[in-house]
């Protein structure tokens, strides 16, 4: 092993992990200086995430090797690593709501005697922090639920101090603050790079990477395709890194035609959309939303479903009945939602595979008031080799399936609903690729039948590879909405990450 | 899928095994008299089972269903005895058990309140309303038909009224709770309230619904009490709630909502009945019974999560 330079904070060489078949990162190196800003780039699921879990010992590596000041260093989970002055901030907050601000910060270090906590020298070890990131007015009593989100990662970042760290790991710490905490932010880390520590930054909001990183690594699938001083380079050349050659899938081009109206949206916001949309959908399009998390798509689509109450504007559903504005009406207007997360909401679990399916459509099976169980399951079984269920039979509980089979089942629910508009949020993330493939060719036959499918992803190669039309949320706001042959992943992540 | 009713059944004929055994009671135990009498002596708490297991399966829980009994006792008692034909007292009996449930159900849906609150409410409520009625002392009624429902030995009719009552309204509930489109949503609810919102299922009506029907199941199990006791008594019933609580629970259902049968709760009453029938022929104290049970709970619970598992 090479001499480490003296200036070297953190040296990680060969870094190797993989989860069952799955290389999530392959001979990573990484190199961090004492008092430098370093952003860690990539994509969604290029292995940012694994190699900064594995520095702050929550995960430990298959392969490789890590120097921490010149020592080797191997910690035995995440309390090791906190010793060993390396704290992390994850992108949710790790705060106690009901807790106060100095026993959030104190939280696993606090100082006590024999057992009997010695407030007194919590609090003034808190102030210091505070006052140090130049935010005296929090109050060390408050508790943590009465403070914003940019307070609150004061808060983490002060735990960091008291902890003595001497690299922080941020993750996404800028997706919900607006641009004056942005500001004050890239501050209190100047601040700190001036005390020497190291920070590792990971982002997607490259323009705020290009103002604060001193230099950058870029992984692209498990790997490291670049790394260097920021200021040599630009944003385009970083973007080309981070995306890559164009990836060789395989989309099945399903020929359909959109052609009158489905849906139309004046002004329409909802609940928790942060400005109002103007959009007219076809039938037999197939509309691609991209864009970062937290930029507004999943919003727009609940309250398109009617989850989120409609705040100003109107939606008009041709040919569906005029009804009010709940889910229930949007579901008899033809509308059908599949929502990111399946397994908190979109499935019941303990329920059978044929009591989800029909869920949300019984009417073909009542008479007089009872269910006619052996219809049900004729139809639940019928739907389940359509889609290519791997069950036994439709009486099988949701919870043994695998995730891209309870996707399946998710999305065979639509179908049973005779959905003729689809809102799917993620349909294919965290699944295998056969299921994914399973559900492209899927969605591109729906189309071809007249229906509509609104088509949200963090995955730009299948948005260009699917969708008719491709529309880009960038913090709130729909920034563009262009055809998908005149996109590009490149100019994709631009308007993801930037908002041109 | 009758494989789920397996472990409270083993767990039943265990119980009955156990003691059909011992040799101090053997020869009384299995007794058709005996039978006969512990079927009667579980009406008052598997009606309030019916019900219960209803709400479990949703997702919530009812505290206050023993104080409701009580209240329902002491309004048959309360009406008999002003004079009002004994079936107006029974149906009014039955009324206001519903009228409590009904306002659990409002409480918990209007206000978005957790229900186990709502219900320990409900518990002094009610119980201090019935004492109220009574003027805190049993309320002795002339004899009418009533007094038959819970009779130990009828003519003609094999069992008591109520227990054919027992029997018929379980097979109704388990109807309901598997052949009807509302049975589903309690399935629903209770497994994900968000996925059910998500299917439009109306949510708060359904609960609604759900507590009310608790509430009436132990407006009919107060009737039956009244039955047993010939006289309206507002300190009767305390802790009841518990045992039908552990019934459902005993008999698969789950605490967090989505499972739960009415066979296997009708299994959970049985097991408790014959225990408790069983211990007092043995002659054991009372708190040989309530260590054994409480015992049990904690069994048939941890059973039931390695079986899930």
């Amino acid at each position: 092993m090479t001499a480490a330079p003296p200036s070297d904070l953190l040296n990680m060489a060969g870094i190797s992990k993989s989860f069952g078949p799955t290389i999530a990162l392959q001979d990573v190196d990484l190199e961090l200086k004492k008092g430098e800003i370093h952003a860690l780039l990539g994509e969604n699921g290029a292995g940012k995430s694994t190699l900064v879990k594995i520095l702050s010992g929550a995960l430990k590596a298959d392969r490789g090797r890590m120097t921490l000041a010149s020592r080797p260093f191997a910690p035995s989970g995440p309390l090791d690593s906190r010793i060993h002055g390396i704290s992390m901030i994850y992108q949710e907050l790790n705060l106690a709501p009901h807790l106060t601000v100095t026993e959030n910060i104190m939280l696993g270090r606090e100082i006590h005697l024999r057992g009997i906590l010695q407030r007194k020298d919590m609090r003034r070890k808190v102030e210091k922090a505070l006052a140090f990131l130049n935010h005296p007015e929090i109050a060390p009593d408050v508790p943590v639920r009465k403070l914003s989100i940019s307070a609150r990662q004061i808060i983490e970042i002060a735990r960091a101090l008291v902890d003595e760290a001497v690299i922080l790991i941020m993750d996404e710490p800028t997706s919900r603050l607006s641009r004056e905490d942005s500001v004050q932010l890239f501050q209190i880390m100047r601040r700190l790079k001036a005390q020497g520590v190291g920070i590792i930054y990971i982002s997607h909001f490259l323009e705020e990477v290009r103002e604060v990183a001193d230099s950058y690594t870029v992984l692209r699938d498990g790997q490291r395709v670049g790394t260097g001083r920021m200021s040599s380079m630009s944003l385009g050349g970083i973007i080309r890194m981070m995306v890559g050659q164009d990836v060789k899938e395989l989309f099945p081009k399903i020929p359909h035609k959109p052609e009158g109206p489905a849906l139309s949206l004046k002004n329409f916001r909802g609940k928790n959309m942060f400005s109002p949309l103007n959009l007219e959908l076809q039938q037999g399009e197939i509309l691609g939303v991209g864009g970062l998390v937290g930029s507004g798509r999943t919003e727009m689509l609940r309250a398109l479903f009617g989850l989120d109450r409609l705040e100003e504007g109107r939606i008009t559903v041709f040919d569906g009945e005029k009804a009010g504005d709940h889910c229930r009406d949007r579901i008899r207007q033809g509308m059908g939602y599949l929502s990111e997360d399946r397994q908190s909401e979109g499935l019941a679990l303990s329920l059978s595979i044929r009591d989800n399916l029909t869920m949300s459509y019984y009417e073909p099976y009542v008479r007089w008031g009872f269910l006619r169980l052996g219809r049900q399951k004729r139809d639940a079984d019928a739907l389940c080799r359509r889609m290519n269920v791997k069950a036994r039979d439709s009486d099988q509980r949701v919870s043994s399936l695998s995730g891209g089979n309870q996707q399946k089942v998710a999305l065979a629910r639509l179908l049973h609903q005779k959905a003729d508009i689809l809102l799917l949020d993620e349909p294919t993330r965290g699944i295998d690729v056969l299921s994914k493939a399973q559900i492209y060719d899927w969605v591109g036959r729906l189309a071809a039948e007249g229906k509509t499918v609104v088509f949200v992803s963090s995955y730009f190669p299948e948005l260009i590879g699917v969708c008719d039309r491709i529309a880009v949320f960038f913090r709130g706001d729909l920034v563009s909405l262009r055809p998908a042959e005149e996109w590009t992943m490149e100019t994709l992540t631009t308007a993801a990450t930037v908002g041109t | 899928m009758v494989l789920k009713w397996l472990g409270p059944f083993i767990g039943l004929i265990l119980v009955v095994a156990i003691f059909s055994l011992m040799p101090e009671v053997q020869d009384r135990f299995l007794r058709i008299y005996n039978l006969k009498s512990v079927a009667t002596q579980s009406v008052i708490v598997a009606l309030g089972a019916l019900g219960m297991t209803l709400i479990i399966i949703s997702g919530g829980i009812d505290l206050s269903a023993a104080s409701n009994i009580a209240l329902s006792s002491v309004i048959v008692a309360f009406a008999i005895n002003a004079g009002i034909h004994p079936l107006a007292a029974v149906l009014l009996g039955i009324m206001a058990g519903g009228l409590v449930g009904l306002i659990n159900g409002a409480l918990i849906t209007s206000l978005r309140l957790v229900p186990f609150i709502v219900t320990l409410g409900m518990l002094g409520i009610a119980r201090g309303v019935a004492k109220w009625m009574a003027g805190n002392q049993k309320i002795d009624t002339p004899l009418t038909w009533v007094n038959e429902l819970m009779a130990k030995s009828p003519q003609g009719l094999l069992l008591a009224p109520g227990v054919w009552l027992m029997i018929g309204l379980a097979f109704l509930m388990a109807a309901l709770l598997r052949y009807t489109v509302f049975g589903k949503h309690i399935f629903a609810i209770g497994s994900n309230e968000a996925t059910a919102r998500l299917c439009g299922i109306r949510i708060g009506r359904t609960k609604l619904l759900i507590y009310t029907i608790g509430g009436l199941f132990c407006g009919l199990s107060g009737v039956m009490q009244f039955s047993r006791l010939t006289v309206g008594d507002p300190t009767v019933a305390v802790g009841l709630e518990l045992d039908i609580i552990a019934a459902v629970v005993i008999g698969g259902g789950s605490l967090s909502g989505g499972m739960g049968s009415i066979l296997g709760s009708m299994i959970g009453v049985f097991i408790m009945a014959f225990l408790r029938n069983g211990s007092t022929m043995m002659g054991w104290p009372n708190y040989i019974q309530e260590i054994i049970i409480g015992a049990i709970i904690v069994f048939a619970v941890a059973l039931d999560r390695i079986r899930h598992k």
